[in-house]
């Protein structure tokens, strides 16, 4: 066991465990942040995806320990002030998911491409969640939330 | 409204509808909520009936000894099932409630006008709320089934899309899944699976057991069954990789590795006529007769569809507590009253020691993982008494385990007349179970139903499917076609000596069955020069069926004048079991230099009866349409004799971001007609729709899924 810094949320947190441990246990367990979800352990199917330093990134193999002195943000440090961020906004609007496993690695996915590019085209926006599955087949949903974001001018 | 099944056994109104505390009504269903959005469903139907805003309507998670026994969550039949029981209970409740305000307030029942729960009489200034005239109290009356209902035209919340209940919890991470429940003293556990279903365990290295132990994880051993439990998530992780290391397996004769779809037509079979209505009857098959001798066309081919999987996102889980003799089992069982039965079977518990809560987790699509799951759960606790269990399924333990979708041959003759009408029809569908749900009274031995039986002691023989004789059940779903064929040739075969464990996948038989005989009614059409929608129409009797038909012609004509170079369209037809939804879809393809296949444009037509929800129908077409057009593009489950090697998401590839069409929804208007559920009724039309559309695009009959780049390849070089 060590002790493991992390900035999370806007929070500095931390926290006594196996150094190896992967980010996403220390977030779902220490933390009590169960937005990302445990679905390939893996890297390959995004449903454990948190922004680390304004990155989509994967929390499922990486050892926490190697997020020390990052900024950490999960779907549940989106929103503002009580006011869903503007992608949650569009997911809801658009209801773009079904059962919602993959929704909160969507969510972040698509925060982090919009913060990149405001205007991302087709394939940029298929380039950018290619790592994120879905099974329901929510896809055409998620794409119109992203329209909907790029009108917006979110 | 006569005989309502979930209303036969739960007439009491109060076991479905509570007029709760802090203005709130809770709405009970057996029906469980899978992504499918049934909950926002029900609760607009009782929105609705009771005048009540949609908000203040909750539906409760299901357990058993709570909440009614409605069977499983399967078929597409929740809006048949609870969706009308919830609305005959809504009406029977708000005529209860307007006689307790009518005496309440000392007025006539007519003169009373409810505005979201709050009754005032026009003959007074006085008011009352159904929250006051309740107060706690039950309505202990019966539903009534002949009770008025709303008529289609006073409907001011069916037929309008709510935000989704639970979809602020989704976006915002607050949904709680199975995987994430979290209760004092609760271990995480995880499973050491044999290499296959035919391996058992040898040896297990003792002092690798004991340093396990020293380390604060619990071993957990019966027979071949092998888990580890530990307080922390990640060490028993670890755990289950060091005690995989200290595993040595007998692998026996391993899995068989024949020609597939050659083992599919050769192998051993049971063989029964499919009659008009759908059903098999025990009889001997006809032969194949030679052609009518009045047939200017006959063509025959054979569609072949791999092993599938439901490849849920999140893989299976269940948390259990084994304490004083009794024990909880928190599941995402699509049945927890049949699950209950098995369980107890398998554990020699009495059914009322078990308690059942639905807890929802990723889609499932099926018979996945859930049941196996609970009841390895449950193995777990009973062997750590007092304390929760959570397991959780593996991403290797779910594509290898998980009973998947049958391969299937579908083998056609079809002749035509000099006009271009079917004046003879056979098909035959060889395929395994699609029946592999662990339900009592389904079998003799339920419980053999989950995985593990097999491998604790005494080990239980992997059960021999028999063949479900009902219409349009497993194999023979869908293959009666709905199109007027003069006295069809159907033959449903059940087929022994298969490889892989299988069980139901939405649609079960009718992907295969619809995808095949719609494929081969475009080679007929084109074999008689007729246009498509114009050959399916000539031979469609049914109104509805021909509306959608024609809707989706008329659509498609629109849309695509000018369509660009080198794509193709196909279409496709059926109505779900030949008595649910009826749905056309088109499909606009391109097939490109990598001879992959680009999905551009798509459209559904659905006539679901009456519309309670449109964006979550929508939501369930649209998302059947991709899984769908993923089965047929991307996926087959692969084996050796080893064991299964689709094991994770690079190995078993389904659809991405990058093939994603446009897709256009058209809902038919049917209000005041029976609900024909609709989340099933798309799959099949999609895969013959994708062949029709790639024939159209390249010239290429593709014949076996998926249609993948090498599927394009081996076509162009025939």
């Amino acid at each position: 066991m060590t002790a493991i810094r992390l900035q999370v949320n806007g929070t500095a947190q931390e926290i006594e465990a196996d150094p190896d441990t992967p980010l996403i246990f220390v977030l779902r367990n220490h933390l009590g942040l169960t937005g990302p979800k445990l679905g390939c352990g893996q890297e390959q199917c995004g449903a454990c995806v948190v922004l680390v330093d304004g990155v989509a990134t994967n929390t499922c193999v990486r050892a926490a320990s190697e997020f020390a002195g990052a900024e950490i943000v999960t779907i549940e440090g989106l929103a503002e002030n009580g006011a869903l961020s503007p992608v949650q906004q569009a997911f809801l609007a658009e209801g773009a998911a079904q059962c919602g496993y993959c929704t909160s690695g969507m969510i972040i996915a698509v925060t982090a491409l919009l913060r990149r590019d405001p205007k991302p085209g087709a394939a940029e926006i298929a380039e950018a969640l290619h790592d994120n599955l879905c099974r329901c087949g929510s896809h055409r949903r998620v794409l119109a939330a992203i329209d909907r974001l790029i009108e917006e001018g979110a | 409204m006569a005989g309502h099944p979930s209303i036969a056994k739960h007439p009491n109104l109060d076991e479905w509808i509570e007029i709760a505390a802090g203005g709130r009504i809770i709405v009970h269903t057996g029906k469980v909520e899978l992504g499918q959005r049934i909950y926002t469903a029900l609760a607009i139907i009782a929105a609705e009936e009771l005048d009540v805003d949609y908000e203040r309507i909750e539906v409760r998670r299901a357990e058993t000894g709570v909440d009614p026994n409605e069977g499983m969550t399967t078929g597409s039949m929740s809006m048949q099932h609870s969706g009308t029981a919830i609305r005959l209970a809504g009406a029977t409740a708000r005529r209860r409630l307007m006689e307790l305000a009518a005496e309440r307030l000392d007025v006539a029942v007519d003169s009373l006008e409810v505005e979201d729960g709050l009754v005032q009489s026009r003959d007074s200034n006085q008011s009352v709320t159904y929250w006051d005239l309740m107060a706690g109290k039950r309505f202990g009356i019966a539903v009534d089934e002949a009770v008025d209902i709303k008529p289609p035209e006073a409907h001011t919340r069916v037929g309008r899309t709510a935000t989704p209940k639970g979809m602020a919890e989704i976006v915002t991470g607050r949904m709680t899944y199975l995987h994430d429940l979290a209760m004092p003293g609760l271990m995480h556990a995880r499973l050491v699976r044999p290499p296959h279903y035919f391996a058992r365990l040898k040896g297990l290295d003792a002092a690798a057991v004991e340093r396990l132990s020293v380390d604060g994880v619990t071993v957990v051993r019966e027979g071949s069954f092998l888990a580890v439990a530990a307080a922390d998530e990640y060490a028993a992780v670890k755990a289950a990789e060091r005690l995989k290391a200290a595993a040595a397996w007998e692998e026996g004769d391993g899995l068989a590795t024949p020609e597939l779809f050659e083992a599919l037509t050769a192998n051993e079979r049971l063989s029964f006529p499919v009659a008009a209505g759908g059903a098999p009857v025990d009889e001997a098959v006809p032969e194949l007769a030679p052609p009518p001798e009045d047939a200017a066309v006959t063509l025959s081919a054979s569609y072949e569809k791999p092993y599938i999987m439901h490849g849920s996102m999140g893989p299976s889980a269940g948390c259990a507590l084994a304490e004083d003799g009794r024990l909880t089992v928190w599941t995402h069982s699509q049945g927890i009253y049949a699950l209950r039965g098995a369980l107890a079977r398998a554990l020699e518990m009495d059914e009322a020691a078990l308690h059942l809560v639905f807890t929802p987790a990723a889609g499932c699509y099926g018979h996945n993982g859930a049941d196996d799951a609970a009841f390895e759960a449950a193995l777990i606790a009973r062997a750590i008494p007092g304390v929760p269990i959570l397991l959780k399924w593996t991403r290797d333990d779910e594509h290898a385990w998980e009973p998947y979708g049958s391969a299937t041959v579908c083998a056609l003759r079809g002749s035509l007349d000099g006009d271009g009408n079917i004046i003879d029809w056979s098909h035959e569908s060889y395929g395994d179970t699609f029946m592999g749900r662990p339900v009592p009274g389904r079998y003799d031995l339920p419980e053999s139903r989950l995985v593990s039986t097999h491998f604790r002691e005494p080990a239980l023989d992997w059960p021999v499917a028999e063949p479900a004789m009902g219409a349009h059940i497993g194999i023979h779903r869908n293959l009666e076609p709905l199109y007027a064929i003069p006295r069809p040739r159907l033959v449903k075969n059940l087929v022994r000596g298969l490889p892989l464990r299988t069980s139901a996948l939405r649609s079960l038989g009718a992907f295969g069955n619809v995808a095949a005989l719609e494929s081969f009614m475009d080679e007929l059409a084109a074999a008689a020069g007729i246009d498509p929608v114009e050959f399916r129409l000539r031979h469609l009797d049914d109104e509805r069926a021909r509306d959608v038909v024609e809707t989706l012609g008329a659509r498609m004509a629109a849309d695509r004048a000018g369509a660009e170079e080198g794509r193709g369209a196909g279409i496709a037809f059926a109505r779900y079991k030949n008595v649910a939804a009826y749905c056309a879809v088109g499909i606009e393809v391109a097939v490109t230099d990598e001879a992959t296949v680009r999905l551009h444009r798509a459209w559904i037509v659905a006539d679901a009866g009456e519309v309670v929800d449109p964006g979550g129908l929508t939501a369930q077409l649209e998302g059947g349409l991709i899984q769908a057009a993923s089965w047929t593009l991307y996926e087959q489950v692969s084996w050796n004799g080893g064991g299964i090697t689709s094991r994770d998401w690079e190995s078993y590839p389904i659809i991405r971001f990058d093939n994603i069409p446009e897709v256009e929804t058209v809902l038919m208007e049917r209000p005041g007609l029976p609900f024909l559920g609709a989340g099933e009724t798309v799959a099949g039309p999609t895969g013959g729709a994708i062949a029709n559309a790639i024939f159209a695009a390249s010239g290429l009959r593709l014949r076996r899924m998926p249609f993948d780049a090498d599927a394009i390849r081996k076509a162009a070089l025939q």
